[in-house]
Parts: structure tokens; C-alpha cells; sequence
């Protein structure tokens, strides 16, 4: 496993005291986290603790009532500037993929680097052809999304975030609403990516994933970061009652394989 | 039969002869509707009278007087046109049929054929107008006829229909004062019947102007048209705004497009896409609305008819007049939903 940035640079995210709340529900209490440069984190937690929210929090999907969030030195606030800034560098990759249906898996691909960071046409389509053979779907460039499988669907979200060169991903449940032979290949194009040394942020009940790839576990449970710590740690010798509470409902659930959602 | 099949459909799609009363019914109505057919062919054919100059000459064989049609078929086309200029009513009808026949064509549908489109315009106006270009020129207030209804109803979508999305983009944006501005605007005019905002358009205006303008009368009623068509469309916009699911949106605002860009690229094509039916039906029914432009004195192909069943020499011939223009009528409205199917077959992938 690569190893994260060394504590000398400066984190990439630095989250601070984030509090949301959705009308009366506090959802997100005071929640603080860094990233490193280079570095992979699993978000983990029982449904309904925060951690989507978190998540869509960092590139200003959900916006956050109370705390600061710092992108690359970029503080997220209400400049639309500094918004559209940071999600030039942010990709997210969703639960539902929300390729766009009208548009093909190319046109899929070029949109966004054509409308906004005009690249010209040319070496756009020539970037996400390059990307589509990197998750292995380059024959498929002409069809519309309707026509793939959800593994395929998924992989060809992964390259059109990509294709906005971010430094940071974000992965919300990536895997949840796919059948299950499908997991793997998409997990497959995370791991290379992870080592590839790309930030990312994942939100995932993929335990096998975390263990294999993420330089840090953070586990959330009603809306506050209970623990983080290095997979080895979190999944053998968790600290927190809660924590260990989570663990053992997903190894009863499945035998302590691919923990279900 | 599959099951598949045994719906609400199943009855209709029984062998029409399978027991006693289902073959005593189809012979019913087979019977019906050959009698129907024989009494229409008789009168519209075989007692018809092709010529003459007077309803007389068509009271004695009691068929159709498509005499009529023929003495008149001028004036109902082009209204009080000059007669001598009407060559260029006809070139400007005929330009803007080939551009709907052109556009019913998948394959012609490309960006040339929206500025075909409004070349057209310029050169219809051109035509119908005169003045410069060798051409005389005729007064608007002497248009009329088919051309007239053509121009209404097509300048009326086209300027109508960007109002349209703009209005639907207001109300539902999250911003107050154009959802408020946009909601009042749709619910006010949905609330007016044409006939109302025709005249509002033709007595109220001038009003509003200040002293010493003059607006002409058609452009008041192509107004008029314009902002009532407009509420319709951004209603059913709306509709295909909905239609658009929300992770499209944050996809789109992941990938850094702004309101524009998502609403250009992303939201705009899916939401039109998904409402070509109610669409297309709004353009038909506002294609024969047009005819209400009576009541501000315009001449369209329904008034011209009008005046022309109003000839003394023809009195009586009326329903030889309706059955000519609902046919002309009736031949772009079909066109029209033959371009609503052919477009929602281009969009249907996979």
C-alpha cells in the first residue's frame, strides 16, 4: 500500500466542527476530519448516521449551517466563486450513477471539460476515450447509458468525474445499488485509482475494500466521527463501544465476508 | 392469445366473429358504416356540381356544390390579398409548407434547417409586404387567408415558445420574485379566454403607447398570441421539469456546470423530450385558435371562408366551405402529429 503524504504538507480537506442540521435534526454534530494529499478514507456507519451527508457536504451538495470546510486551501462559503472552484477540483461518483440519459457515454464524458474547462472537442474526446480504456468500456462509447449494465454504469461515472482531472474524489456508496457480480469490477477501478495515489473520500459498507485499500477508517454514528484510525486497527481492535457494536452486526449479517448494506 | 396480450385491449382484439352476437354486431356495424360511406361518396362525388357561377346550378342535383370552392378558392386562400399580387401569397404558403414537410424529415433536422427557418421568416415577410424588391407593397391590414393563419400560428409558437421555457425556468427556480412573477403571469393568462386577450391586444395597447404611435393591428394580434401561447407551453415545460430526476442536477453541479450549463445541457433536452405529446398538442390547438383573430377584424382562412359563404350568388354553400378549410386544417394538424411521432421515435434510446 502507497503511503499517504508525509505529515509535512498541509492536508488537502480539512473539515472543522461541522454541524448540519435538516429542520429540527441535528444530523451532523460537530464533525472534524483531515485528509491527506494521496490519501484513501473510508466513511463508515450504520444507515443514518451522517456519513452521506458528510459527504455531500465537501463539495457543497448539502449545505453545512455551522463549522468550515477547507478544499485545497479553498474555504467552501456562500462566493460562488470559491464553490465552482472547489468542485473543479472535487468528482463525486453517486449511489444512483446519474449518467445523463439523452446524451451518449462519450457525450457523457465530454460535457463537462468541453462547457467548463473548455477544452476543445477534439483532445476532449480523445481524453475520455483514453479514460473509457482505462475502466475498460472504450467499446461502448457510442451507446447511451440505458444500454449498459449497472457495473458498466458505474465505471463510465467514475471516468466522466475523471475526466474533470479533480484531485479529490468522492464516492457515496458507489457499490450499494448494484447486483452483486457487479461489485468487484468497480471496486477493482477504486483500488487502482487509490493507488494511483488520487484523494478519496468513500462513503461504502465494502468492509473487504477498506481493509484492502483505505489508509484510514472513520466510522460516524448519529452524526458525530466516533473513530478514525488505520483499517488494521479499526477492524481489529475497534476502541469505541459503538464501533464494535457496527462490526459485529456486519459480521453476523454475512459471516464476516463483503459486509451488506 | 399471450397473456400479455389479455388486457383491457382483449375484447377489441377478438375475432369479430366468434359466437352469434359478435357476428351479429360486426355485421351491424360493418352495415352502418357502409351506408355512412355511400351516403358521403354520393354526395361528395356523384351529385356533386364541379361548375357554375350561382348556387342555383347546384340546387338541382342536390349533391355537393364544389362549384363554390372553385369560384372562391382565391378569396378563402388569401383573403383580400391584391388579386394580382397573390403569386406571392402563394410563394410565401408554399415556402413555409416545404419547411414543415422539410422538418418532418428526421434526417433534415439539423441546425441549418433552424436558420432555414428564420431566413424564411425575412423572406415571407418580404414577399407578403413588398416595398423594395420591385414588389408593391400591401398594407398587413390586407393580408389574409391561409398565409395569414400560417404566419399567426408559426411566428406565434416560435416567439412563444422560448417565453414558454423561461417562464417554466422562473417558476420553478428557487428564487422568489421570478416564481412569483412567473406563477401570476400563467395563472392570469390561463385564466382569460384568447378571445379576451385578442382584444385586450387590440384596444388596450394602443393605450399603453404613447400619443402619435401606432402599432399595427396583426402585430397586436401576433402579440396577443404570442403571451397567451406562452402560459400554455411554460405549463407543460413545467411538467417536463419535473419529469427530471433530482441526481441529474447533482451530477451536473458535481461536474462544476452552473445553472446555465445544467439547465442548457442537461435538464432542458431531457424535460422537452419527455413532453413532445402535450407539446405538440398545445401547437395544434393554438394553430386553430388562430381562427379567433375574428373578433379584432383579421381575415384568416376560417373568416375569409366566412366572407366568402357571405356572397349572395353563393348563399347556402356553406358546408362545401367548412368542409374545404377543415381539410386544409386538418392537413397540418396531421402533419404536425406525424412530426410529434417521428420525434419521439429520434429519442428513443435503447
Amino acid at each position: 500500500m502507497p503511503e499517504a503524504t508525509p505529515p509535512s504538507e498541509p492536508p488537502i480537506i480539512v473539515v472543522t466542527d461541522l454541524h448540519k442540521w435538516f429542520g429540527a435534526q441535528h444530523v451532523l454534530r460537530g464533525v472534524s476530519l483531515e485528509v491527506a494529499r494521496g490519501e484513501t478514507v473510508v466513511v463508515c456507519g450504520p444507515s443514518g448516521s451522517g456519513k452521506s451527508t458528510f459527504i455531500r457536504c465537501l463539495n457543497h451538495l448539502e449545505e453545512h449551517d455551522r463549522g468550515t470546510i477547507m478544499v485545497d486551501g479553498i474555504t467552501l462559503d456562500r462566493d460562488v466563486r470559491h464553490l465552482q472552484a472547489v468542485r473543479r477540483e472535487v468528482g463525486m461518483v453517486f449511489q444512483q450513477f446519474n449518467l445523463f440519459p439523452h446524451l451518449t457515454v462519450l457525450e457523457n464524458l465530454t460535457l463537462a471539460p468541453v462547457r467548463v474547462r473548455k477544452t476543445k472537442p477534439v483532445a476532449a474526446e480523445r481524453q475520455a476515450l483514453a479514460l473509457l480504456d482505462r475502466v475498460q468500456l472504450a467499446d461502448h462509447a457510442a451507446k447511451y447509458p440505458a444500454q449498459l449494465s449497472g457495473g458498466q454504469q458505474q465505471r463510465v461515472a467514475i471516468a466522466r468525474s475523471l475526466c474533470m482531472l479533480p484531485k479529490i474524489m468522492l464516492f457515496d456508496e458507489p457499490t450499494s445499488a448494484l447486483d452483486p457480480e457487479m461489485i468487484q469490477e468497480v471496486l477493482d477501478v477504486m483500488t487502482e485509482l487509490a493507488r494511483e495515489g488520487l484523494t478519496m473520500v468513500v462513503v461504502t459498507h465494502e468492509m473487504g475494500f477498506a481493509r484492502a485499500v483505505a489508509h484510514r477508517v472513520a466510522f460516524m454514528d448519529q452524526g458525530e466521527l466516533v473513530e478514525v484510525a488505520p483499517p488494521a486497527q479499526f477492524f481489529g481492535a475497534p476502541q469505541s463501544e459503538r464501533a464494535r457494536e457496527f462490526l459485529g452486526h456486519l459480521l453476523r449479517a454475512d459471516g464476516g465476508g463483503r459486509g451488506g448494506a | 392469445m399471450s397473456v400479455a396480450d389479455a388486457g383491457a385491449l382483449a375484447p377489441a382484439r377478438r375475432a369479430p366473429f366468434r359466437s352469434p352476437a359478435d357476428a351479429a354486431l360486426s355485421a351491424a356495424i360493418a352495415g352502418a358504416l357502409a351506408w355512412l360511406a355511400w351516403k358521403v361518396v354520393r354526395w361528395a362525388v356523384l351529385d356533386a356540381t364541379w361548375s357554375g357561377d350561382g348556387i342555383e346550378a347546384c340546387h338541382a342535383r342536390g349533391g355537393a356544390c364544389w362549384a363554390f370552392v372553385r369560384d372562391k378558392a382565391r378569396l378563402i386562400l388569401f383573403g383580400t390579398y391584391p388579386y394580382e399580387e397573390q403569386w406571392r401569397a402563394a410563394l410565401a404558403t408554399a415556402l413555409v409548407i416545404a419547411l414543415f414537410a422539410a422538418t418532418s424529415v428526421p434526417r433534415l433536422r439539423r441546425p441549418a434547417l433552424a436558420w432555414a427557418w428564420l431566413a424564411s421568416a425575412g423572406v415571407v415577410v418580404a414577399l407578403m409586404r413588398g416595398r423594395g424588391a420591385g414588389l408593391a407593397y400591401v398594407d398587413t391590414s390586407r393580408w389574409g387567408g391561409l398565409p395569414l393563419t400560417l404566419v399567426l400560428a408559426t411566428v406565434g409558437l416560435a416567439l412563444a415558445f422560448p417565453l414558454g421555457v423561461a417562464l417554466a425556468l422562473a417558476r420553478t427556480s428557487g428564487l422568489f420574485v421570478p416564481r412569483l412573477l412567473a406563477t401570476t403571469y400563467v395563472e392570469l393568462v390561463r385564466g382569460v379566454p384568447l378571445v379576451t386577450v385578442l382584444f385586450m391586444a387590440s384596444v388596450m395597447f394602443p393605450l399603453f403607447l404613447p400619443s402619435g404611435w401606432n402599432l399595427d393591428k396583426l402585430l397586436r394580434a401576433q402579440a396577443g398570441i404570442v403571451l397567451f401561447a406562452a402560459a400554455y407551453l411554460a405549463e407543460v415545460v413545467r411538467g417536463g421539469l419535473q419529469t427530471v430526476a433530482r441526481g441529474q442536477l447533482e451530477a451536473a453541479a458535481a461536474l462544476g456546470l452552473g445553472y446555465l450549463g445544467t439547465m442548457r445541457f442537461v435538464v432542458l433536452p431531457q424535460a422537452l423530450g419527455a413532453v413532445v405529446p402535450p407539446l405538440v398538442n398545445t401547437a395544434i390547438g393554438l394553430f386553430k385558435d388562430t381562427s379567433l383573430v375574428v373578433v379584432i377584424g383579421l381575415l384568416d382562412l376560417t373568416n375569409a371562408a366566412k366572407l366568402a359563404m357571405s356572397d349572395p350568388r353563393w348563399l347556402g354553400a356553406v358546408v362545401e366551405g367548412y368542409v374545404f378549410i377543415g381539410t386544409i386544417y386538418f392537413l397540418f394538424c396531421f402533419t404536425l402529429s406525424k412530426l410529434s411521432r417521428s420525434l419521439e421515435r429520434s429519442r428513443a434510446h435503447a
